[in-house]
């Protein structure tokens, strides 16, 4: 008797947790919110402002996937991530959706079971010094602490470039931005390394961002982009696509200005028919409705308008477009047809 | 028990397992285990089904891959094409550093803050109390970051120096800076070498055999001045009057040590500073600095009340009786307190010991590599082995606090009091 209790209570154990490895769309409907993760504050990129609002590039991310599934672009948990605690939240459910300037690797796809959604800034490690220090290249460094945040991609590329150059360094392990910034000014370390537009969006807080430089060297390929877990296609597909529209609403020319007129009766041009859901059945195949991409779109802008608003040259960060402009202007971002 | 309940003769029936008291406490306990190791099994079946459900099956084959990362703070010899088990015994070696060091300094702070928490002067005694309750009602990694700011803004970086702001201290032997402190390391011209032990394997690791020497001569010179001290003992136990040994006593401990270190041509090596920082010298990092100091400082506190409780335990009348043989008052103390309040001071002492291990793991705080920054932090990141990791960190604390105990108990087992 004792046996067969104990065998019915391992098959629902195993039932439950095979249930509940799927379906990540619906517990986000039942909960009303989605838990996004997000850094634990890089101006530009995610931070709150001062009413508490998260703000930045990658929430607009999190904005734009609540919007489309849940219909509202505020009904959004954000949970602060470092870069040591943002995989061990993702794999363990704790949120839904990663929007945390994550590097696209391969171990990180296959190994550590991850999905990464598509790319929505395309960025390289570099350096930042003081300008007193009269250092114009990264090869220069030989012998200098580096403050480097602990648990990234870049705390490899580093070990990586100075091995390759054959020049030592003293790391000096930090957890968050915030500490960096910290410790590079005081100058308890005489360069701060991190994602290039990690490294503008922190000098532009400074006091006195002028008098520092970022070396030209970009020592590695910094693809940054929203991660899913593994085994959750549906769920992946839907952010995914919310990213592509956001992309492809840019190429195509809607606005948060025209997208009330575009999405009131089919236009012209099919393409947008079908993003705007007057055409096509395109949300329903994603388990959403018809006005998903429009909802999403309207979140916060198109991907140009997000990218503008947050990061781009009218900010304090004043990050160009760079390889992050639209194909047809020589950048890399692009979406594959809404069809 | 058997005189008073004769045993029923019967057959054991089965049913005699509820009704009968006399095995109705063991059939409980019975059930009660199979429960217990029912609802474990239930956990780890559950723990690897989810796992593999995900793809991840645990495995520990990770640990042999090279690591890829540097570490600042390395006892042994390490570069980033060391394995992930490497990079842990270099953690695992920080921890143990800091937890050494930490314990010897919290316990000689504590130990004065504790005596003189009972002075009879009232304004030692009252700072004492401050710094008491102070220290222990503060979260200890809130002194650790504390500290490490202080260190961090305070303190004049090396640039400083090269621009003349700043300048070293003790006739230029030591750097003080906002990195750490630089002091001269001893060096060696007719070195002996070093002994490389396990070759090629991830655990290998240099004994030098120059500190083997210094080491031998001097506990050989330790041993021979406690020859001496009993040979003291002997004759004044015999003719009533100690012989004046110290100075041989120093003697044999001085002058061979001295000796070799001649010998092995010690000279010390001082930091200079040299492009981005200072080079030579021994680099006490202040992520060490302020780690040891705000784990001493904040345990001592702890301490310091268990030394005063122990020697409050020890009746007033020991104490008298001390005075009334002509003991003088620092006498009474060494000899007939202490002694006796070790007995009450040292079990609550391990916990403590314990605890200032474990709440080194906040390490990270402050950026020091200690075996969670290590293997639970950049390893578990860049592997995504979560259960692993953590489940062999919990092995490894496990051990080391089970050391530190049986060391301790041990020690607690030898100034027992001994009843006859």
């Amino acid at each position: 008797m004792k046996k067969t209790v104990f065998l019915g209570a391992l098959t629902v154990a195993g039932l439950a947790a095979g249930a509940s490895a799927a379906a990540t769309l619906d517990d986000v409907k039942a909960r009303g919110k989605l838990n996004c993760g997000v850094t634990t504050g890089l101006v530009g990129f995610a931070a709150p402002d001062a009413n508490g609002n998260w703000e930045g590039f990658d929430v607009g991310v999190c904005r734009a996937v609540a919007a489309a599934v849940l219909g509202d672009a505020n009904a959004v948990e954000f949970v602060p991530t470092t870069g040591k605690t943002r995989f061990t939240a993702l794999a363990s459910g704790e949120v839904d959706l990663l929007a945390r300037n994550t590097t696209w690797t391969l171990s990180r796809d296959v190994d550590l079971k991850f999905t990464f959604v598509g790319v929505n800034y395309y960025d390289g490690q570099g350096f930042m010094v003081n300008k007193d220090m009269g250092v114009s290249s990264a090869k220069e460094l030989d012998g200098a602490t580096v403050c480097i945040q602990t648990g990234t991609t870049t705390e490899l590329n580093l070990a990586d470039f100075f091995r390759a150059n054959n020049i030592s360094y003293e790391p000096v392990p930090i957890e968050t931005n915030a500490e960096g910034q910290q410790q590079y000014l005081a100058g308890a370390c005489d360069t701060y390394t991190t994602d290039a537009s990690g490294l503008a969006a922190t000098r532009a807080t400074f006091e006195d961002p002028s008098a520092h430089v970022v070396l030209p060297e970009i020592i590695s390929k910094e693809p940054l982009g929203p991660l899913v877990r593994h085994g959750d296609n549906e769920w992946g597909d839907i952010v995914r696509w919310t990213l592509n529209a956001l992309i492809s609403a840019e190429e195509l020319g809607i606005t948060s200005a025209n997208i009330g007129e575009l999405s009131a009766a089919p236009g012209d041009n099919p393409e947008i028919n079908r993003i705007l859901g007057t055409e096509g059945n395109l949300g329903e195949m994603l388990g959403l409705d018809a006005e998903w991409a429009k909802r999403a779109i309207m979140a916060g802008g198109n991907y140009g308008e997000v990218f503008a608003k947050n990061i781009g040259e009218e900010t304090p960060i004043a990050l160009a477009r760079g390889l992050n402009a639209q194909w047809q202007d020589g950048g890399l971002i692009y979406s594959p047809p809404f069809r | 028990m058997t005189t008073t309940t004769d045993p029923h003769q019967g057959q054991f029936r089965l049913s005699m397992l509820l009704y009968d008291s006399r095995y109705r406490s063991m059939t409980i306990q019975i059930v009660a285990l199979i429960g217990f190791l029912l609802l474990l099994g239930w956990i780890f079946s559950n723990t690897a089904q989810n796992l593999t459900d995900l793809g991840k099956e645990p495995s520990f084959r990770f640990m042999g891959e090279p690591a890829g990362y540097d570490i600042n703070q390395r006892l042994l010899e390490y570069s980033n094409q060391d394995t992930h088990l490497r990079a842990a015994l270099i953690g695992l070696l920080n921890t143990l550093l800091v937890a050494a060091l930490g314990c010897i300094t919290a316990t000689v702070l504590g130990v004065i803050i504790g005596v003189l928490r009972l002075s009879p002067n009232w304004i030692v005694s009252r700072l004492s109390a401050v710094y008491v309750e102070a220290f222990r009602n503060v979260p200890v990694l809130l002194w650790i970051v504390f500290i490490m700011a202080i260190l961090i803004e305070t303190l004049p970086s090396p640039s400083a120096f090269r621009k003349g702001e700043a300048s070293m201290s003790l006739w230029d032997s030591v750097a003080v800076t906002n990195r750490g402190v630089y002091i001269p390391e001893p060096l060696f011209t007719n070195s002996l070498g070093n002994l490389h032990l396990l070759g090629g394997s991830s655990l290998r690791f240099d004994v030098s055999l120059d500190l083997i020497a210094i080491l031998a001569v001097l506990i050989a010179g330790i041993l021979t001045s406690g020859l001496i001290k009993r040979r003291a003992d002997r004759i004044q136990e015999a003719t009533g009057t100690r012989p004046a040994t110290w100075y041989w006593r120093l003697g044999v401990v001085v002058i061979p040590t001295s000796i070799v270190l001649v010998l092995l041509g010690l000279h010390w090596g001082y930091p200079e500073l040299k492009g981005f920082n200072f080079q030579g010298g021994t680099h006490l990092r202040n992520s060490l600095i302020a780690l040891w100091l705000a784990l001493s400082i904040y345990t001592a506190a702890f301490i310091a009340e268990i030394v005063r409780a122990g020697i409050l335990a020890i009746s007033k009348g020991q104490s008298e009786a001390a005075g009334a043989l002509g003991l003088r008052s620092n006498r009474t103390m060494s000899l007939v307190i202490l002694p006796q309040a070790l007995r009450v001071i040292i079990p609550p002492l391990i916990s403590n010991y314990l605890n200032l291990t474990k709440n080194s793991s906040l390490a990270i705080a402050v950026g020091y590599m200690d075996i969670t920054g290590t293997l639970g932090g950049i390893t578990m990141n860049q592997t995504g082995r979560e259960l692993e990791t953590v489940l062999l960190l919990m092995l490894v604390y496990l051990a080391i606090s089970l050391t530190i105990s049986g060391v301790m108990n041990w020690y607690n087992e030898s100034v027992k009091l001994r009843e006859r």
